[in-house]
């Protein structure tokens, strides 16, 4: 791979130059936590931990329209816009690389591919918090799915060249960049082995599917129903859930049936419903295990590895603490932690729905 | 016409799209009329000219249609046609809720939208020079009555064939008259059961489908077996296959689940690792004992 040097007084004008590509977008402060946003370089926040909602939005919006009706015709319809997306770690480039899959597999989705193909992806190197466990799930590195990746060394980036379009895209800042020398390989190595021992989560991960297939009908789902609260937070939040839900809308001003895709959540009552009310997954525990296997098993037997990419969205995101880790703690047995101490003692009748 | 193969790319191996795959294609009623208190049959035909005999006969019996009307939703419907008749596509629906009703409200000549086929259909080559049995209940017979008309019409490349309805009364009997006509036939055994007859009319068998297993007489490890019908049916019949000696992977069986898209992206039909609308809805009784909850 081709690697330049970036020294950091330089940064600004090289995301400006880079915005010649299009709008760019990157990681800014939102109350204690971050967000994706089309502001100026200068309010990017280069230590960033996770955004609240992952890269997949431009991806697959939250809600958009893919197709509208009018003169008894409907028609396909585009909204993409040219973005330099700045600030994805590895862990949401892996996936990204995810989405990439599945989204390109048997019948491949052209709205998706149209935000990919002009979308710029830089990549930015992060240091873990006590949420990260990317080094669990092998997705602590990088090595494809972006267009440029900056490491940030401190006075300097590295600067990682990833594919064509970001080889083509380092003609706008090539006054900018430069060679990288032996000195900057060591410092990368360096702070390599720092990253690597900034993490704090320690959990046997790659036994998961095994586990979670052995624990089919363990009590714990039940537990986790009862106090699930089917907000589908995890699952908007996840980098890798990929659902959505399709329903037509009418638009007054312009006369046309507007066909509207949406996040939608396999946590969600409705989701397993079929014709005459019957549902196949009625209890929350049900549809948790969804989740879970679907994740951690499923993934694997399809893509070979599963779609977690340990980037701790779900850890601080879930309101009562239901998540990859608490979850795969309690199948592996592991002293339960508070929260599943509190669960246990609190007796709570099992609920449905 | 949409294939789910390995996806088409450019020089550069991007991935490109030739035909959008959520693009509905407009229909016109040809013929309707009510097949039951709730069920009606719609033949359709494609307006394009051009797409009419190819969309016609490249489908495989089993597979689906996502049929849609603007404002009212899409949802899979079961292509109740054989692809060895062209020209035009048969369903058979249901009137259960918001699009369903609309359709219902719809008269000849007006449109209504489709996307597909999709889903594996029936493996028919391999059932090629086999013996065929199939179950019915209810409304099971639309994906199934595509299968057997299909082996009907190509009979010469099938042993033999036992087709097995039940219904719960006379009037739930979908295409009651056809099977009447089909059971002089003498090239194929045709087998019609209800469970109760309030009308005393009824010439023929009374009681549950599988009261009708002793009609049947195949080469069980050379026989291919299809069940479709309500959930319920399902484990009942599966242990009459299983009595007669068919192999789990001999056994194919179509599953309902909630569709969305009906191209593996949407998730909401998702069971396990599997995704009905791709990987289904037609599934081995060895699929079934290996993916957990598939029914
Ligand atoms: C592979 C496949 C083949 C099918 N073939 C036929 C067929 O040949 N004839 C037929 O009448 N029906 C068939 N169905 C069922 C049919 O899709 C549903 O009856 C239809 O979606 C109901 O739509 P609605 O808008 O009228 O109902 P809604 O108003 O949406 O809901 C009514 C009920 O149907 C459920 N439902 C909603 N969407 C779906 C869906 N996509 N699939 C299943 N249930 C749903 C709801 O949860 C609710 O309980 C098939 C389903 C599948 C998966
Ligand atoms: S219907 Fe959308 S994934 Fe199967």
């Amino acid at each position: 791979m081709r690697v330049f040097k970036l020294k950091r007084e330089n940064f600004i004008p090289f995301m400006k130059g880079l915005s010649k590509f299009g709008e760019l977008w990157g990681p800014v402060r939102k109350g204690d936590r971050y967000v994706y946003a089309n502001e100026p370089p200068e309010k990017f926040v280069l230590n960033a931990i996770r955004t609240i909602v992952p890269a997949k939005k431009f991806f697959l919006p939250q809600k958009s329209t893919i197709l509208k009706f009018k003169n008894n015709e409907w028609r396909e319809h585009y909204d993409v816009k040219k973005r330099v997306i700045f600030g994805l770690h590895p862990c949401d480039i892996h996936a990204l690389n995810i989405y990439h899959k599945f989204y390109t597999r048997l019948y491949p989705d052209p709205y998706y591919l149209k935000n990919r193909e002009n979308t710029l992806i830089v990549g930015l190197s992060c240091l873990p918090d006590e949420n990260c466990f990317c080094h669990l799930t092998d997705t602590e590195t990088v090595n494809e799915g972006f267009d440029l990746f900056l490491t940030d060394l401190g006075d300097k980036f590295l600067v990682w060249v990833g594919s064509p379009k970001g080889d083509e895209s380092l003609k706008l800042v090539k006054d900018l960049i430069e060679d990288t020398t032996q000195k900057d390989i060591d410092e990368y190595v360096e702070w390599r082995k720092k990253r690597r021992s900034m993490f704090k989560v320690s959990l046997d991960l790659e036994g998961m599917p095994e586990i979670l297939t052995f624990n089919y009908d363990s009590p714990i789902w039940e537990q986790m129903g009862t106090a699930c609260l089917s907000c589908g937070t995890c699952t908007m939040v996840c980098p890798s859930c990929t659902c959505f839900d399709v329903d037509d809308e009418f638009d007054i001003r312009t006369d046309e049936m507007n066909r509207q895709r949406y996040w939608y959540s396999c946590v969600f009552r409705e989701y397993s419903m079929v014709a005459g009310g019957h549902n196949f997954r009625e209890a929350r525990s049900e549809r948790l295990k969804l989740w879970y296997t679907h994740k951690l098993v499923g993934f694997m037997s399809e893509y070979g590895s599963p779609a977690c990419v340990g980037c701790g969205r779900c850890v601080v995101s879930c309101p009562v603490d239901i998540n990859v880790i608490t979850v795969a703690k309690a199948l592996l047995k592991e002293k339960p932690d508070a929260f599943w101490a509190r669960m246990a003692s609190s007796n709570v009748e099992v609920q449905h729905a | 016409m949409l294939k789910a193969n390995a996806p088409k790319c450019n020089i550069r191996g991007n991935v490109v799209v030739e035909e959008n795959p959520y693009l509905p294609e407009r229909a016109r009623i040809v013929r309707k009329f009510d097949l039951t208190r709730d069920v009606r049959f719609f033949q359709v035909r494609i307006c394009d000219p051009d797409k009419v005999m190819t969309w016609t006969t490249n489908y495989k019996p089993g597979q689906f249609m996502m049929v849609s009307l603007p404002n009212a939703g899409e949802a899979p419907f079961s292509i109740t046609s054989t692809p060895s008749r062209p020209g035009l596509f048969e369903f058979c629906i249901r009137k259960v809720g918001r699009l369903t009703s609309k359709l219902f409200e719809l008269k000849e000549n007006d449109y209504i939208w489709l996307r597909g086929p999709f889903g594996n259909g029936f493996p028919v080559e391999m059932m090629y020079g086999k013996d065929l049995l199939f179950v019915a209940g209810g409304l099971g017979a639309a994906p199934l009555r595509s299968v057997l008309l299909y082996a009907l019409d190509y009979r010469d490349r099938f042993g033999k064939i036992f087709y097995l309805y039940g219904a719960r009364t006379p009037d739930d009997m979908l295409f009651r008259e056809e099977f009447f006509r089909m059971k002089e036939r003498d090239d194929f055994e045709c087998y019609l059961t209800v469970d109760a007859d309030p009308t005393g009319l009824w010439p023929f068998d009374i009681g549950v489908v599988t009261s009708l297993f002793k009609y049947v007489n195949v080469d069980a490890d050379n026989t291919v077996a299809i069940v479709c019908g309500p959930p319920v049916m399902y484990k009942y019949v599966v242990d009459e296959f299983l009595k007669i000696g068919i192999p789990d992977d001999h056994i194919f069986m179509t599953l309902e689940r909630k569709m969305k898209c009906g191209i593996g992206k949407c998730g909401q039909c998702v069971v396990e690792h599997k995704y009905t609308c791709v990987d289904g809805p037609v599934f081995t009784l060895w699929d079934v004992k290996n993916i957990r909850t598939l029914i």
